[in-house]
């Protein structure tokens, strides 16, 4: 649905973008997370054929976006950071201009908009002025203008930000609901939350270039080193450390736990597990340290 | 990957104009005026200047109308009402300035340009939809007002006016709204701020008042015929700024730029990219070898001249051939017009009188005040600052000034030549020995600078593709400065020795006593 191969843009001196490789499928939703300034927006401005690349291509819906940017612009929706409502204008009038500039006959955008109003549970505020909407409201409003034509290709540039964590629940479960087959959804963020609760693969960038990509199991796993397990005894666990180093290696421990790293856990722990129950000792707990995408981020920024 | 093959390539180039493609722009028109109309601060101006100030123009009217009449200057007033007539159209279009200078950088200000730069709008259409959303109220304000005053003449006084001057009046009126759209627009698209937009605005709102200034003159004196001279002249600026507004509008532009900030470092770092050239001589490129050898100093300098004569001045000059076009035509304009003064203005028997020139006449020529001494370094400043001075004329007239610099003294020679002509005189001896000798040298030289003087004004309105304005006039401007020093300087040099040495005594030689 998306391909980009070794996108690149440049203003001045400044490389916004530097070579970005990546493709996002039918019915999956890719994650841009990076800092401030690392070259999401202007990613997903190049995928709207908003921005011109300087090098590289990007096919979007099936479209390279610099020889058909009009076609391009047709298949997808943005949702932009700043949700850019023409406050002086109803919620109705709003989404029937957008509509009439996506080409939908009129039936078709009012039923659009209707459908897609009470789905985020917006119907009253059709009539109403969008001055008066909440932060909430007027993100909810940008989504439902972006969703108006159905778009095969969803691009959403940091929904959640600047916004209360309530309204940011909404707009996160608004988005959640937009997963479809039939569709590819790239989200622009830098809450790493977000990422980890709406995506199936994450791209972190970082100074215009993809530093690592994939999903957020495949990330822990490759950057963070195989999966950490925790262990707790019914007696002090001096005396096993020698046991099960041969197992496992060993990161940390107390006096009656202690904490390795397998790269196989589903072998390792059942064989664990049997040699600690042949000795005669009691597992209070096994189970696997949570390790956040933080880690994984702070871990690949800092390098 | 979808191609897009149902129209053959040539035909989707011309973004044909059908009723979609209007329909996507009335779309966007009836969006922006509605959203102006639901604007206190534009609607109340306007409907006090389209409704209140005509009625109180017709009353100041009839009251100036019976006040002159007491002192026996009864066409005082007659010339007023006309004037009336076109204050009270003016008025409103005024307020197309702020809609338009708002229409692109206040969207950007408020966020809401990103949205619709991701629709399927092409550029023009937005260019197009926005220029029209930001005329139509303030014209039809205009148009109103203009009625309300006739209306309210017409009850008052019983003055019918003209319809002519109505129609003038009309004519001028949109003009005017026009140029001042079209010039709003340019600036707001090039600016990230409507402060900045409203500071730029300065220069479209003093030559906007100068013109109203002149055309109230006009008005007095009665000239109407003057006034479309004006139209005239204001459909060229107008389709000028509409070609700069398509050509500089773009999305690219709106969204990528972030700060106003004059970056003198970049722009100074842009333009010694554009001035330097490659080192070459006859094919051999002149660059450090990569294994860290030098290049002998002898063939370095051999190198950097052959490099500018060879390949560098060529590829300008190349690259400036519609500029010579332009030049070219104003030469041909410049012999028309010699030849129809010439024409129209016949000197009398005598007054050439080329067999009275003498070598004291030549001599004696330092002492008039307005013509360069008659020496090398007199002739060669004149020119130089000649050149110099059309090519900064160039910038604040999309180039045209400098052709109009050049087409002046060879109109005059072409007019002299044509009066020699009807004299008697042998025109292609007096062309031949009066400028020839220096003029083989001098002609090219000054053509070549006019022409670069041209590319830099023109690519203010029509940057290269895939250059800023900036950067596009900063590429002409280092051309220029590369040509005009390695190739007009030395040739008006040698020119300027021939026209104090050469051509005098050739002129002795065939006319002299």
């Amino acid at each position: 649905m998306i391909e980009i191969v070794r996108l690149t843009k440049q203003f001045d001196d400044f490389v916004a973008v530097d070579r970005v490789t990546l493709s996002v499928s039918s019915g999956e939703i890719l994650a841009l997370l990076g800092p401030n300034g690392a070259g999401k927006t202007t990613t997903v401005r190049m995928l709207a054929a908003i921005l011109r690349p300087t090098a590289g291509h990007a096919v979007v819906a099936g479209y390279r976006v610099t020889e058909h940017p009009q076609e391009v612009r047709r298949q997808i929706g943005l949702l932009t950071e700043h949700p850019g409502l023409y406050l002086r204008m109803r919620g109705g009038e709003y989404l029937d201009f957008f509509g009439r500039l996506m080409g939908l006959d009129a039936e078709e955008r009012e039923r659009r908009a209707k459908d897609l109003l009470a789905r985020f549970g917006m119907s009253e505020a059709l009539g109403r002025r969008m001055g008066t909407y909440s932060k909430g409201m007027r993100q909810k409003m940008a989504l439902v203008r972006a969703m108006l034509h159905d778009p095969s290709v969803l691009l959403l540039d940091e929904p959640t930000s600047a916004m209360d964590p309530h309204s940011a629940k909404l707009v996160r479960d608004a988005v959640s609901g937009l997963r479809h087959h039939r569709r590819a959804i790239v989200i622009c963020t830098h809450n790493l939350a977000e990422a980890e609760a709406l995506a199936d693969r994450i791209a972190i960038i970082r100074r215009g270039k993809i530093i690592a990509l994939g999903t957020p199991k495949e990330l822990k796993g490759r950057l963070l080193g195989p999966p950490l397990i925790e262990l707790h005894l019914a007696q002090p666990a001096d005396g096993l450390v020698k046991l099960v180093s041969d197992l496992v290696e060993i990161e940390t421990q107390g006096e009656d736990w202690l904490r390795y790293s397998t790269p196989s856990p589903q072998e390792t722990n059942p064989r664990l597990l049997r040699m600690l129950t042949a000795q005669g000792v009691g597992v209070v707990t096994l189970s696997e340290v949570t390790r956040s995408l933080e880690d994984v981020y702070l871990r690949v920024v800092e390098e | 990957m979808i191609q897009v093959t149902d129209r053959p390539r040539w035909l989707r180039r011309t973004r044909a104009i059908d009723s979609e493609w209007l329909r996507l722009v009335f779309t966007l028109v009836r969006r922006e005026v509605r959203d102006s109309l639901r604007d206190w601060r534009i609607v109340i101006p306007i409907v006090i200047l389209t409704l209140f100030f005509p009625i109180l123009m017709s009353f100041v009217a009839d009251m100036a109308l019976d006040w002159v009449a007491k002192y026996n200057a009864p066409i005082v007033g007659e010339r007023m009402l006309p004037f009336l007539l076109l204050v009270v159209g003016f008025f409103p279009i005024s307020f197309s300035l702020v809609i338009a200078l708002e229409t692109f950088v206040g969207e950007k200000e408020r966020k809401s340009l990103e949205p619709l730069l991701a629709t399927p709008l092409t550029d023009a259409q937005l260019y197009l939809g926005k220029t029209l959303a930001a005329m139509i109220p303030p014209l039809l304000a205009s148009y109103l007002g203009i009625t309300v005053y006739l209306i309210g003449l017409y009850f008052i006084k019983g003055w019918t006016a003209p319809s002519v001057l109505v129609v003038l009046i009309l004519v001028l009126t949109t003009m005017e709204g026009l140029v001042m759209v079209t010039g709003a627009v340019v600036v707001s698209s090039q600016t990230t701020s409507v402060r900045a937009a409203n500071l730029l605005a300065s220069f479209i709102i003093i030559p906007a008042a100068l013109l109203i200034q002149g055309e109230a003159i006009i008005m007095f004196w009665a000239n109407y015929r003057v006034l479309w001279w004006i139209v005239l002249l204001l459909i060229l600026v107008a389709t000028i700024l509409v070609r700069m507004g398509i050509h500089t509008f773009n999305r690219e532009g709106l969204l990528g730029r972030e700060i106003d900030q004059l970056n003198v470092a970049s722009l100074w770092h842009t333009f010694r990219r554009y001035l330097m050239w490659e080192r070459w001589l006859f094919g051999l490129d002149l660059r450090p070898p990569a294994d860290g050898g030098r290049v002998p100093v002898w063939l370095r300098w051999l190198g950097t001249v052959g490099g500018l004569y060879g390949r560098d001045v060529p590829a300008i000059l190349r690259r400036s051939r519609l500029a010579f076009v332009v030049v070219g035509v104003g030469l041909l304009a410049s012999l028309f017009v010699g030849q129809i003064y010439a024409v129209h203005y016949p000197l009398p028997p005598g007054v050439l009188g080329l067999e009275q020139i003498t070598a004291d006449t030549f001599a004696e020529m330092p002492s008039i005040d307005w013509l360069p001494a008659l020496t090398t370094w007199g002739v060669l400043s004149n020119n130089v600052r000649a050149l110099l001075a059309a090519a900064l004329l160039a910038m604040f007239s999309f180039g045209s000034l400098a052709v109009a610099l050049l087409m002046a003294p060879l109109a005059i020679i072409f007019f002299f030549t044509a009066q020699a002509a009807r004299l008697g005189y042998s025109p292609v001896l007096f062309f031949a020995v009066f400028v020839l000798p220096h003029g083989l040298l001098e002609l090219p030289a000054a053509t070549i600078a006019t022409a670069l003087a041209v590319r830099l004004g023109a690519t203010l309105m029509s940057p290269p593709r895939g250059m800023t304005v900036s950067e596009g006039w900063i590429w002409a401007l280092a051309d220029f400065l590369k040509v005009f020093l390695a190739v007009v300087v030395p040739l008006l040099a040698v020119a300027a020795a021939i026209e104090a040495y050469v051509t005098p005594f050739l002129v002795v030689l065939a006319y002299g006593s």
